[in-house]
């Protein structure tokens, strides 16, 4: 009798999968498979969830993120191991705008690591899940992606890149079990974004985040901002016409 | 740097936050630092964690779990786990901390460093008496183990220490074995002091948390609740999810004045009195009645509060606090939280612990400036005179002279101090 959840964290390392990690301990009998590139970081994170949770398995792996073969390689063997329930891919890096703009090979890793990488490993559960007919697939997007702004347009291009992914594959999966869920957090108090909380700006906390994510995830939500509230903030900002949004310093 | 407040929302001076996140990294952050003071989840009312123009270091990512062994209760966690999260994840395990504060939100190195108590302190002492081992990181580089059995000098002097003696980086707790969530309680009234004293007596050896409300607007016609609750033998039945208040904007005023406050005390008085009798509640309802309401310290207005928590030996205790509610009543600046409660006979295993055999009072005060501060210089006296003392956790202005007569063995703190470490408390109490 096994009733674990089985659950991939990609980017495990990530304060918001993280969070996930100890909620999901909390809740039930599951194992959790963590990718991370920072090994020790994740080992730390590992130790913790096994002390927290009764009937947990956790095991860490590490991985080159961008390698195509690498991604499919490891892909197959968990989905061959044992049916994935969850796949929450949640890897990425801040890439502040100027370095980007100032070097290529910085915006091209950002791309590749915020963008392209997630949707290979994305891709790779899709084909197992829809063979097992059963699964979610769930990508941690930002509300960046949703309109191009000059502050952060190469970061905010990556997570656009998600956006269309995701939405491709939920027309894919419509009529079956499986389930594909996009979470777009606003800026979220994590160690990723310490400098804009020393400018004095309110970030939403990371637990919360975490249990919208979770919660999304049981629901099979297709997209779900986080905190709410950037639901009704990214339509507007959406929909602004161009000749008052370039004016706009946001 | 940016603005922090305590608790009390007294001040928002600028620090240098530090946020700490990685426990591999802690003593190379750490090393160096200063003038610097741990920051926890600052549910301190005062400058206890708070460090005007200096460092703080924030352990508020230092929140993993290292171990938990299940057939003895032992865990092994960093000093940023919350106390909240220590019960939402063990009690399911049949496990809790034995020691819990009148909210669950804080940290356990605050825990420690202010050796807190709970409800059941009658029972089961203050929350250093289940500290096993904690690791202490120093800003002159060094990591040292301390606990009951190693360095237990080191050990008194952290415990209660008010994060003068280094940055605790991880502790080893006990936790003890429960059946379940729920708690069978009773509420009693009662009409004065003495009446309280017999209910504490009675209750001390019979029920495992005790705690009252008095209504201290009414002088010396003392009048107030008596609290009292045991585990359920039985534990059928999933406790429910506590809803979530938050207080969104400070009012420009304290909700708490002249006025409004006998009706305050008043109606929670006859609330409560009317209810009576037994009931199974959810432990935390009943322990933590205002972790459901967020930020509630905002209802003091702008200008914050300050609270003022004394203790008195057993003996001088009711004379003194006759004496005492006597002068808030004359004052006119009631409290509407007026918490009172017996300590056991357990000695603390602090240097600067607050607990002390005989019976503790907090109140509330909304910050009237001057007014304030003059009541507090009248109510000084009267613990002086007792042989009591404050608690540093609530303390935002004690003189001196009271903390060097409430605390005799603090001159003992200084051959343990971290040279790093300072705050607005040490530099106000102690001078450095
Ligand atoms: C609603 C409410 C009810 C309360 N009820 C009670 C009660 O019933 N009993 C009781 O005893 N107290 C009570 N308190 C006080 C509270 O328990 C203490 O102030 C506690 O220390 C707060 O913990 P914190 O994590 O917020 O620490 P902080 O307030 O942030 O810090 C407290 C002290 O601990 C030090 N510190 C924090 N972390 C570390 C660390 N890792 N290493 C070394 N030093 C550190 C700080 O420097 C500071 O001196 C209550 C507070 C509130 C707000």
């Amino acid at each position: 009798m096994d009733q674990k959840k089985r659950i991939v964290v990609v980017g495990a390392t990530s304060s918001i999968a993280e969070h996930c990690c100890r909620l999901w301990v909390q809740k039930g009998p599951v194992e959790l498979i963590l990718v991370a590139r920072n090994v020790a970081l994740a080992e730390r994170i590992a130790t913790d969830l096994r002390a927290r949770g009764g009937a947990v398995d956790v095991s860490v792996e590490t991985m080159d993120f961008l390698s195509v073969p690498a991604i499919a390689e490891a892909v197959a063997r968990w989905t061959t191991q044992a049916p994935v329930d969850i796949a929450l891919i949640a890897h990425g890096v801040l890439s502040p705008q100027l370095p980007c703009q100032e070097d290529l090979a910085r915006a091209h890793e950002a791309l590749e690591v915020n963008g392209v990488s997630p949707v290979l490993f994305a891709e790779a559960f899709a084909g197992a899940m829809e063979r097992a007919g059963n699964g979610t697939i769930a990508l941690i997007g930002s509300v960046a992606g949703d309109r191009g702004r000059r502050a952060n347009y190469v970061y905010g291009a990556s997570k656009a890149l998600m956006d269309r992914y995701a939405q491709g594959l939920q027309h894919r999966f419509a009529a079956t079990g499986v389930k594909v869920v996009l979470i777009k957090p606003g800026p979220t108090d994590t160690p990723m974004t310490a400098q804009y909380k020393a400018q004095g700006r309110k970030l939403a906390s990371v637990e919360s985040v975490a249990e919208g994510t979770v919660n999304a995830i049981e629901r099979g939500t297709p997209v779900a901002y986080l905190p709410r509230k950037w639901q009704l903030i990214m339509f507007v900002v959406r929909n602004l016409p161009n000749f008052i949004f370039n004016r706009l310093n946001i | 740097m940016r603005p922090v407040s305590s608790w009390g929302r007294l001040s928002a001076e600028p620090h240098q936050v530090v946020d700490l996140s990685d426990i591999a990294a802690l003593v190379d952050q750490t090393r160096g630092m200063g003038p610097a003071i741990p920051l926890g989840m600052g549910r301190s009312y005062g400058d206890a964690c708070l460090n005007p123009g200096g460092s703080l270091l924030n352990t508020a990512r230092l929140d993993r779990f290292h171990s938990f062994d299940p057939e003895t209760g032992r865990l092994v966690c960093e000093a940023g786990v919350q106390l909240r999260d220590i019960q939402r994840f063990m009690l399911p395990r049949g496990w809790s901390l034995p020691v819990i504060p009148g909210t669950q939100i804080v940290s356990v190195g605050g825990a420690i460093a202010n050796d807190v108590h709970g409800k059941n302190h009658h029972r089961v002492g203050s929350f250093g008496h289940h500290v096993r081992n904690l690791k202490l990181v120093r800003t002159d580089g060094q990591a040292i183990d301390c606990g009951p059995g190693v360095n237990p000098d080191l050990f008194a002097a952290t415990v209660g220490g008010i994060g003068l003696t280094g940055l605790i980086a991880t502790a080893e707790l006990q936790l003890q074995p429960v059946a379940g969530p729920w708690l069978d309680t009773e509420i009693l009234p009662y009409r004065s002091l003495d009446e309280f004293l017999t209910l504490a007596d009675d209750s001390e050896s019979l029920w495992e948390h005790t705690v009252s409300w008095l209504d201290c607007t009414a002088g010396r016609r003392t009048r107030g609740i008596f609290l009292r609750a045991n585990p359920a033998v039985d534990q059928a039945g999933k406790p429910p999810v506590p809803s979530r208040r938050a207080v969104p904007v400070t009012p420009p005023l304290s909700l708490f004045n002249r006025l409004t406050l006998p009706v305050f005390n008043t109606l929670y008085y006859h609330l409560n009195a009317h209810r009576g009798g037994t009931k199974r509640r959810p432990f935390d309802t009943f322990l933590f009645p205002l972790d459901d309401v967020q930020d509630w310290n905002r209802l003091y207005g702008p200008r914050g509060f300050y609270q003022y928590q004394l203790v008195v030996p057993r003996d001088a205790g009711p004379a003194a606090l006759r004496d005492i509610l006597d002068i808030i009543a004359k004052s006119g600046q009631g409290s509407f939280l007026a918490v009172i409660k017996t300590f056991g006979e357990r000695a603390s295993p602090g240097l600067l612990s607050f607990p002390m055999p005989g019976i503790t009072l907090s109140l509330d005060f909304p910050n009237r400036g001057a007014r304030t501060e003059r009541l507090f210089v009248e109510l000084d006296a009267v613990v002086r005179a007792a042989g009591g003392r404050l608690y540093l956790a609530k303390d935002a202005r004690m003189p001196r002279d009271l903390f060097d007569a409430g605390y005799p063995k603090a001159p003992e703190l200084a051959r343990f101090r971290d040279p790093g470490m300072s705050s607005g408390m040490s530099r106000r109490l102690m001078g450095h």
